[in-house]
């Protein structure tokens, strides 16, 4: 650096950590709600120390769920796993298919290919979920994971991001396969998907995340609590009238919501920043 | 840009592309053009019958109070949480730019909340802030605040107002300390050399290169806040009390779902619709500039 001010790098360290508490203490008391039985937490005296009864709520959570949301939370969180992947794998595959298409192959309206998958960039979900919802109904895929997963496959956050990549290559590639005698089939598997990898674990880790915590889609379209996911089902916990919410079993369950995604943040940092900043360029 | 080498086949191209036009066109046009139309139509007490009124679910809109409400709901709430956001995650990324030895362990404590749900998020802040229950409830209440966040509408958007924050920071922070990384060392040594101390050259060096990445996440922010905290809002509050924390989004879902008022929601949609797309034009029209800098 540029100067030698060891004050100011102790001042840092008090920011950061002071930032690191922050963050953390809302998870940390998450986690002790878990480790608590329901009276502790009602009185309104919560210890700030684990309590003892960790064992009892997380298999009551994991194996038969709370009063209000009777599915099991392992259940919840099985389709849950389900959907992220659906998202993540059938996103990977439609755009990096699409985006082979518009880089390498000249054809009439190509263009016009591009700028139907492009402007779907710009509307979030969000903003037409009724009537998303209306055509899921009528093509009888309310209750099932084609609907959860689908409709939040159609963007165009992937196809750009391979169509990004995919010019970064160098013509030459092509050029030698083609006189090697590949074709197009060849030349993606062999070039191209491997030169892909590390922008489809990025993309993956991103979407994975993004599907995992899906909160308005699935909560418009799944009516069976045996289809529920476990972002829907801790809100179904908690309602308002307080004597019914079971926050030891809430708590439980948001801290089961939290480690998949967490985990992978941590342990896959590297292609999730990858991943985050390629995505929104 | 176009690749040199190209192969010429005839129809496999299209049969890459089926996938995914036929996914777009069945779940994002026909939707958009089937809000773009309901919004022009009005539907009877069963649903039964319909008929085309023009502007007419629009003019209903703009007279009704709840709508400017929710309007000025969501500015305030976007503003704020993007001005705290932003200034903290800020903060951080300059002292997790110096070199530090646990730079790195930081960065990883302070990215994780990205992965959270904001629906989770929401559930995790009302338990710390929950008016009986809640820990960090007990002491505000001794300081004489009667803190209900489910009865006061101030206190409701207070939660909403942290709880979205807390969970936008880590983004903020990982797209800041890139920026930061990103600018020269030789000119901040330079201004050094100058005689200008560290505050200073922040102010007069750091934040002006900053600024291009400042202005990508104030866009981002601001669209983060009208649609994916959709979840916190039903999580912590649902609207209330009273419809006061019912943000422009939530009204969507509120008025479709709960008022079975399909036109006048379809009509909110298309106004978001021109929202989002101007905010994109202008987040475009940055980062156009900043491959320029």
């Amino acid at each position: 650096m540029v100067e030698n001010r060891p004050y100011r790098d102790l001042m840092a360290y008090l920011v950061l950590l002071m930032g690191v508490v922050i963050v953390a203490f809302p998870v940390y008391l998450a986690v002790l709600g878990s480790t608590f039985d329901a009276a502790t937490i009602s009185n309104g005296n919560m210890p700030l120390l684990p309590g003892d009864q960790a064992g009892i709520n997380y298999s009551q959570a994991l194996l038969s769920g709370g009063r209000l949301a009777r599915e099991p939370v392992s259940m919840m969180m099985l389709n849950s796993f389900i959907m992220a992947m659906g998202i993540a794998i059938g996103k990977i595959l439609i755009s990096i298919l699409s985006a082979f298409a518009v880089v390498y192959f000249s054809f009439p309206f190509r263009k016009t290919a591009f700028w139907i998958i492009f402007i779907t960039l710009m509307l979030p979900v969000e903003v037409r979920i009724y009537p998303t919802y209306k055509i899921v109904a009528d093509l009888g895929l309310l209750d099932t994971y084609a609907g959860l997963i689908l409709p939040l496959i159609a963007s165009a956050t992937g196809t750009l991001l391979f169509r990004q990549f995919f010019m970064t290559i160098p013509d030459e590639l092509l050029e030698a396969s083609k006189i090697d005698g590949a074709g197009p089939f060849r030349f993606f598997k062999d070039t191209l998907l491997p030169l892909s990898i590390t922008t489809i674990a990025a993309l993956f880790v991103i979407q994975f995340i993004y599907g995992w915590n899906q909160y308005l889609w699935p909560l418009l379209i799944t009516t069976k609590s045996s289809m529920q996911t476990i972002v829907i089902g801790i809100k179904k916990m908690i309602t308002t009238q307080d004597a019914l919410t079971e926050w030891q079993i809430a708590m439980t369950t948001a801290v089961l919501a939290m480690i998949p995604p967490v985990l992978v943040v941590i342990f896959m940092q590297r292609l999730f920043v990858k991943g985050l900043v390629e995505t929104e360029k | 840009m176009e690749k040199r080498a190209l192969f010429s086949n005839k129809l496999l191209p299209y049969m890459l592309l089926v996938p995914q036009l036929i996914i777009t066109l069945v779940f994002f046009y026909w939707p958009a053009s089937q809000a773009l139309w309901q919004s022009f139509l009005l539907e009877d007490a069963f649903g039964l019958s319909s008929e085309f009124v023009g502007f007419e679910n629009y003019r209903t809109l703009f007279q009704q109070p709840e709508y400017y409400r929710a309007m000025v709901t969501t500015a305030i709430f976007s503003s704020a949480v993007a001005v705290l956001a932003l200034s903290c995650a800020l903060l951080l990324a300059t002292q997790a730019d110096k070199k530090l030895k646990a730079a790195q362990a930081f960065k990883t404590f302070l990215i994780w909340p990205y992965a959270v749900a904001p629906a989770i998020a929401g559930v995790l802040w009302i338990f710390m802030f929950h008016p009986t229950l809640g820990t960090l409830a007990r002491p505000i209440k001794a300081t004489g605040v009667d803190w209900n966040p489910m009865l006061n509408a101030n206190h409701a958007m207070l939660l909403l107002i942290l709880s979205a924050t807390w969970k936008q920071i880590s983004y903020n922070f990982l797209f800041f300390l890139a920026g930061l990384q990103a600018i020269p060392k030789s000119v901040i040594e330079a201004a050094a050399i100058d005689g200008s101390g560290p505050i200073r050259r922040f102010w007069t060096i750091v934040f002006p290169l900053l600024s291009p990445t400042t202005f990508f996440l104030i866009v981002v922010n601001i669209v983060y806040v009208f649609f994916d905290t959709f979840g916190i809002i039903d999580a912590v509050t649902g609207g209330g009390p009273a419809g006061r924390t019912t943000t422009l989004v939530y009204k969507v879902y509120a008025d479709g779902r709960l008022g079975g008022d399909l036109g006048g929601s379809a009509a909110q949609s298309v106004i978001l619709m021109v929202i989002v797309i101007a905010l994109t034009a202008v987040q475009f029209k940055f980062v156009e500039r900043r491959v320029q800098y």
